[in-house]
């Protein structure tokens, strides 16, 4: 690597313990007390400015009027759960949460099921048209929500597809399948070749050593790009907004603006729900999070 | 990552060709083709219907002037009944060099390629400098990492409308601005503070991921690259200069290229900051959006014109950035 041939031509010019940038500090715990209180400070504004936002919804959501937002001094004083007793009683937050659910279930599962084979072909194997097909599975990830737009709805519209769960399923496994297949690549290469080896001296053909060497061991790469597909599914807005027109068959994604253009801006009821769906989300979001980042980084740009 | 590719490839010493590559691994068996071949038939079934049909539908639509007056969509089970006529380059022409080009087209190429440069380096450089921080040790490091990725945690559509609230004319942002007794600009009206505030969201969402990785790539950087450099009596800034920097590159390339491409693509923000109301704030692909959707007649051919040009800005620059990348590494490794 190249790193080491760098390092050693830095001049000795100044005493190691040099504390100037604190932000540049990087030395194994042992900064001074002042670049350790500055570093307690960046971090606590950067935490602040990071849960603001979120902090601010959840408090909003409490307030029992649409325009409280612009009056947030009053919340403190009438701090209520109607908003939240109200979206889980009178709207349609679970029809829109089984929607949601059922199109992001359904593409995770297409998506691993799917791209589980290609992941590992792609590892494992060189076949004439290897480069090529890395290509497009990168290729398809750079596809703009804009590209397959039109073209979907007019395919969509013609088998009937559009409002139905199916069609939004497709269409996200159009970016799902190969982002799937990419990701469980990143997560085979990890595994040591010794392995299949080990299976192929054993007599077992690739689809031997895949099925019962393989796949039991890559239940982490599986689940990562499992969760990836699932988050990605369930935030994704555009085509959702585009392809679902029966309010029962909004997902989350669609149901939450509807707050705005249907109901006269009720920005409490907004505001609630959009804590309802925010906490499993993020809660399930932490769970997964060290594997999530592994995972999507483990890919890199070398095809 | 590096470590595990060279020990694949590794292992494939014994064969004839000197170098880890497809080279070597081409003059493997017939079998093995038929095997991988079975084994991808999934995926290029999968593309090949979904992906690849649609894009070359899609394409077929641009060559045409069909919008939501002339298309058969409504109207049974096939499109033969549809009445737009093949037009040829008409619409990218249109687009690119028609008489308010500029106004449509260019201004907002220009805006397009401001707001991915801005928003990629600020999440880049924000990234870092809080990677850097939470890489160090001290006390707290997993609390603040697990409050510095809720921008992450929380979907896009749920905080784009928390930040609404926010910036709304007198949210808490322009209370807070006032009673300061500084401007308070109008964050979702005025052109500029639109793309400000645009610009100020997405960094606010795309930070995290970036953070998070530099992070992973940050603690994968030997230590003893840190101790050797120390010895040598290397100030902070040279070790991060010199240490730091390139330790980094493998992650930085990918997460870099990701945020690009992302950045370029990034529909929600835009799209649930403002709705309709920001002709001048879109981006290309949420004024694509608009075009074919956002209004009547919808403009299919047109938006789906802008479509491809978006995915023929995204290929060109992809093949030059690896190339870039390919090149600096032969150069370092020499």
């Amino acid at each position: 690597m190249s790193t080491t041939s760098v390092t050693t031509t830095a001049p000795a010019d100044r005493p190691a313990d040099d504390t100037t940038p604190p932000r540049k500090v990087r030395r194994r715990g042992e900064s001074s007390p002042l670049g350790r209180l500055t570093t307690h400070g960046i971090l606590t504004v950067a935490g602040l400015i990071a849960l603001f936002p979120v902090a601010w919804l959840v408090f909003l959501s409490l307030g029992p009027d649409k325009d409280d937002y612009l009056r947030p001094g009053g919340i403190w004083g009438k701090m209520t759960l109607d908003n939240y007793a109200f979206v889980l009683q009178h709207t349609n937050f679970f029809d829109w949460l089984k929607s949601s659910l059922i199109v992001s279930l359904g593409t995770t599962v297409i998506g691993v099921l799917v791209a589980a084979t290609t992941g590992y072909a792609v590892s494992r194997m060189r076949f004439p048209g290897y480069k090529k097909f890395m290509w497009v599975l990168l290729l398809t990830q750079m596809f703009p929500v804009a590209v397959l737009m039109v073209p979907m709805y007019q395919i969509m519209s013609d088998l009937r597809l559009i409002d139905s769960y199916l069609g939004l399923v497709l269409v996200y496994c159009s970016t799902a399948v190969p982002y799937c297949a990419w990701l469980m690549k990143g997560y085979f290469d990890t595994i040591p070749f010794e392995i299949d080896e080990a299976g192929r001296v054993d007599g077992l053909t690739p689809f031997g050593t895949f099925a019962r060497l393989i796949l039991p061991l890559s239940k982490p790469g599986l689940a990562v790009a499992a969760f990836y597909s699932f988050i990605t599914a369930f935030g994704e807005v555009a085509f959702a907004t585009t392809f679902m027109l029966d309010d029962e068959k909004y997902t989350l994604a669609v149901g939450l603006q509807s707050f705005i253009s249907e109901h006269d801006a009720q920005r409490n009821l907004m505001a609630a729900t959009a804590v309802l769906i925010a906490i499993p989300v993020s809660a399930f979001f932490y769970l997964v999070q060290k594997n999530l980042v592994a995972g999507l980084t483990a890919g890199g740009t070398k095809g | 990552m590096t470590a595990t590719i060279d020990r694949a490839t590794g292992k494939r010493r014994g064969d004839r060709a000197p170098r880890p590559g497809p080279a070597g691994r081409l003059k493997r068996g017939y079998q093995k083709y038929w095997y991988a071949y079975a084994m991808i038939a999934p995926v290029v079934l999968v593309l090949g219907v979904i992906v690849l049909y649609p894009l070359a539908y899609g394409f077929y639509l641009t060559l045409t002037d069909a919008d939501s007056l002339n298309s058969a969509r409504t109207i049974g089970v096939n499109e033969i009944e549809a009445t737009y006529r093949f037009i040829g380059i008409d619409n990218y022409a249109d687009i690119l060099w028609g008489e308010t080009a500029y106004d449509r087209f260019w201004s907002k190429f220009v805006w397009t390629i401001v707001w991915t440069a801005a928003c990629v380096v600020l999440h880049y450089t924000i990234g870092l400098g809080l990677a850097l921080l939470l890489n160090q040790k001290i006390r707290g490091r997993t609390f603040y990492r697990l409050v510095l990725i809720l921008p992450w945690a929380v979907p896009t559509f749920v905080t784009v409308f928390g930040w609404r609230f926010m910036l709304a004319d007198a949210g808490i942002i322009n209370t807070a601005l006032d009673s300061l007794g500084l401007p308070s600009p109008a964050w979702l009206e005025d052109t500029f503070w639109q793309r400000f505030a645009a610009i100020m969201v997405n960094t606010w969402c795309g930070v995290p991921f970036m953070m998070i990785s530099l992070l992973g790539g940050l603690q994968s950087i030997d230590a003893s690259l840190y101790e050797a450099a120390e010895m040598d009596g290397a100030n902070a800034w040279q070790r991060f200069r010199n240490v730091t920097l390139p330790g980094l590159r493998a992650v930085s390339s990918t997460v870099v290229l990701l945020g690009i491409i992302w950045t370029f693509n990034q529909f929600a923000i835009i799209f649930l900051l403002f709705g309709n109301t920001a002709p001048d704030a879109q981006i290309l692909v949420t004024w694509s959006y608009q075009l074919g959707f956002g209004q009547q007649p919808r403009e299919f051919a047109e938006s789906a014109a802008y479509g491809m040009l978006l995915l023929a800005i995204l290929v060109v620059f992809t093949s030059f950035y690896r190339r870039w990348l390919n090149r600096n590494e032969q150069q370092l490794a020499n």
